[in-house]
């Protein structure tokens, strides 16, 4: 028994060695990456578990899509009746879906257009990815529906992106169609600048920087890309307490149960 | 078989004819088990709960998935958006996964320590393995059913390792895409197997618990069950144990799935399949990650591959490569020591994984892979030749040692 000491002298230095290691290959894993981009963390609404999204914000987020980037990206996973959620009434979504226009089929078999209705999924602003890549100069503008989940740390990703228009520095070559961005992986990025001051005059009178209307898309796309999130987070705190409650209850249980065996 | 008394007269009725109720009488009420099993033996039942927790999502799951890779991606995001609490059914699923191997890896290396693998319980772990064979089967073909791009090119880059046997391996690869690459075909053989492959593990995990029930539970100290004063009946004692550790698991569980629930999972996964763009790194899911590196870690294809493999066979044949009849690490010092630097070895085997084989992480991974050879095949068989072990109790329930010296305990080892 006396050699216990010895064993947790070996296993302290067991743990320790693996600390040192794993801090060493942390710090390796900035050299290997070469120039790791880094992005401002941003204080979002919807982060943290009991975060939720921003309403107001949400909205001018959909109308800095719908004005700014509906033009080239779709986001075809969403309807438009799901836009109930950051709240809108029956009437605007229709009025809203009604500015677009999908293919049918008329009672003789012809294709037809009708007015989008609801029901429909957002319309995307080209048939097909071939069309888009021949609009933009080979680029292919991805679908936002759910780029916030596809990008890691989606959301500061988003808005770093947005505002990272800058002045390529002297020795970097910028090819035709191609635009300088600081935290694009490579720097050279396919999609001129989209946002600019005043680009969208916003309904509730927000002042329309470039910053504002990035931080407001980015909330509107990171609902898009997880519109469940606020029922998933309000669902997992009760779950988590029921769970705690059936934990400790078990817990006095079986110290009540295994009393008689302890004690013997 | 009638040794049970049951007062309900339909219970006895169906009782004397088809005795299920004896059965569970005796295996989940009256069975024996040791008195001083610690919390590491929670995750047996806690392996099995997930096992049912991933069939029951998986069933619903299926009914609302289209397999057809121009369907695939957008069935799973109706699931998400549109199907009642479809959301919560597919991220208890996909982290279910990840939390199936946790509860799983711990449950294996409780028995590396405690040497559970030993005498009499060699086909329990050859059963076990099997089961750890046929998990990482099911889940890699359930990560592609998503059909993202780290679905696909996971695929891709799993299925071409079949390409390095000599010979056939290029006609085994086009038969198992079922085409002449990872297409509509492959995915859809995917989703037929990971549906019946979970099934296949429930028989075996039957077996695995046929082969426990007799014997029983090994136990911290390792040293055999010598009668009634050793044991508890099952219930209540480990049922509520078992109960306990269900809820610390279930709340660990549950803060991941509503509030991180794609901690585990890659960005990438939520990118439609590409065929034409390849992603900068293709990674597995963390589960895969040690397996990985030591296929990384050998320069040929086709040796890397059979390390690969080997890495899981050696587990296989370990009951007989650990020469020791001493089960617990407890009374084996170097053993001890040694089972550390495997665990640390394993975790430094899934960083590695996970790091772009180049450089540094090449080197440290053949190191890693060396030493995860040398420990089971070189050091389990010698170490019990150099090794001094600690003197055993005579029971479990007086592990004090009356009188008994390492010279005994030798003596016993001799005996065996």
């Amino acid at each position: 028994m006396n050699a216990k000491p010895y064993w947790f002298k070996i296993k302290r230095f067991i743990i320790q060695s693996c600390t040192i290691l794993s801090l060493f290959f942390s710090s390796q894993i900035c050299f290997a990456a070469g120039e790791k981009i880094t992005y401002p963390k941003l204080d979002w609404s919807f982060s943290g578990i009991t975060g939720t999204f921003d309403r107001a914000s949400q909205q001018r987020g959909l109308q800095v899509y719908k004005e700014v980037c509906a033009g080239c990206h779709g986001m075809r996973l969403l309807a438009y009746r799901n836009l109930k959620a950051i709240g809108y009434n029956d009437d605007e979504i229709k009025a809203f879906a009604s500015e677009n226009s999908v293919n049918t089929l008329n009672d003789d078999g012809e294709v037809v257009e009708r007015e989008a209705r609801p029901s429909d999924k957002f319309v995307s602003p080209y048939p097909n990815e071939q069309a888009a890549r021949v609009a933009n100069g080979g680029a292919y503008p991805p679908d936002l529906s759910l780029i916030v989940k596809a990008r890691s740390d989606g959301a500061n990703y988003l808005h770093a992106l947005l505002t990272g228009y800058v002045d390529a520095p002297d020795e970097q070559k910028i090819p035709d169609g191609m635009y300088y961005n600081k935290y694009y992986p490579g720097k050279l990025i396919g999609m001129p600048q989209p946002l600019y001051e005043d680009g969208v005059e916003y309904a509730d009178g927000t002042k329309a920087t470039a910053d504002q209307m990035a931080k407001d898309v980015t909330a509107f796309l990171a609902w898009a890309a997880e519109p469940e999130m606020e029922d998933r987070k309000r669902l997992g705190i009760s779950v988590i307490l029921f769970l705690l409650v059936l934990t400790i209850l078990s817990y006095l249980a079986m110290k009540q149960i295994w009393a008689p065996i302890k004690n013997r | 078989m009638s040794k049970a008394k049951f007062k309900n007269p339909v219970v006895k009725w169906i009782d004397h004819r088809l005795p299920i109720f004896s059965f569970m009488d005796h295996e989940l009420n009256h069975y024996p088990t040791p008195k001083n099993l610690n919390y590491f033996w929670n995750f047996g039942s806690l392996a099995g709960i997930a096992l049912v927790t991933m069939i029951i999502t998986g069933i619903v799951l299926s009914m609302n998935y289209t397999a057809h890779v121009d369907y695939a991606f957008d069935s799973v995001e109706r699931i998400m958006r549109d199907v009642n609490h479809g959301w919560l059914i597919r991220y208890i699923h996909m982290n279910g996964a990840s939390f199936f191997f946790i509860v799983v890896y711990i449950h294996i290396f409780r028995g590396l320590y405690y040497g559970s693998y030993k005498a009499p319980r060699e086909l329990l772990w050859i059963l076990g393995v099997l089961i750890l064979l046929l998990m990482m089967a099911t889940a890699f073909m359930g990560y592609v059913l998503p059909w993202g791009q780290m679905s696909f090119w996971g695929a891709t880059v799993i299925t071409n390792l079949f390409s390095a046997i000599p010979l056939v391996g290029e006609s085994i690869v086009t038969w198992l895409w079922g085409g002449f690459s990872v297409d509509n075909s492959t995915l859809n053989r995917f989703f037929s197997l990971h549906f019946v492959l979970p099934f296949v593990i429930v028989g075996v995990v039957i077996l695995h618990l046929v082969a426990l029930h007799r014997f029983g539970s090994n136990n911290p100290i390792g040293i055999d069950v010598k009668g009634t004063q050793d044991t508890l009946p099952f219930n209540p004692y480990y049922t509520i144990k078992d109960l306990f550790g269900l809820g610390v698991f279930l709340t660990i569980f549950a803060a991941a799935v509503f509030f991180f629930p794609n901690f585990m999972g890659h960005p990438d996964n939520y990118i439609e399949a590409n065929p034409m763009v390849t992603p900068a790194h293709i990674v597995p899911e963390w589960y895969f990650l040690p397996f990985y590196a030591i296929l990384r870690a050998i320069p040929d294809k086709l040796g890397g591959v059979l390390f690969m493999f080997g890495s899981i066979a050696v587990l296989f044949v370990i009951p007989w490569l650990d020469r020791s009849s001493v089960r617990s690490s407890q009374f084996r010092p170097i053993f001890k020591i040694f089972f550390w630097i495997l665990l640390a070895d394993c975790v430094l085997l899934g960083y590695l994984g996970a790091m772009p084989a180049e450089g540094i992480y090449v080197i440290l991974s053949r190191i890693a892979t060396a030493y995860y050879f040398f420990h089971f095949l070189i050091l389990f068989p010698l170490l019990p030749y150099i090794e001094k072990t600690k003197p055993l109790p005579i029971s479990i329930s007086e592990p004090v040692l009356s009188g008994s010296s390492p010279a005994s305990a030798f003596a016993f080892r001799e005996k065996k």
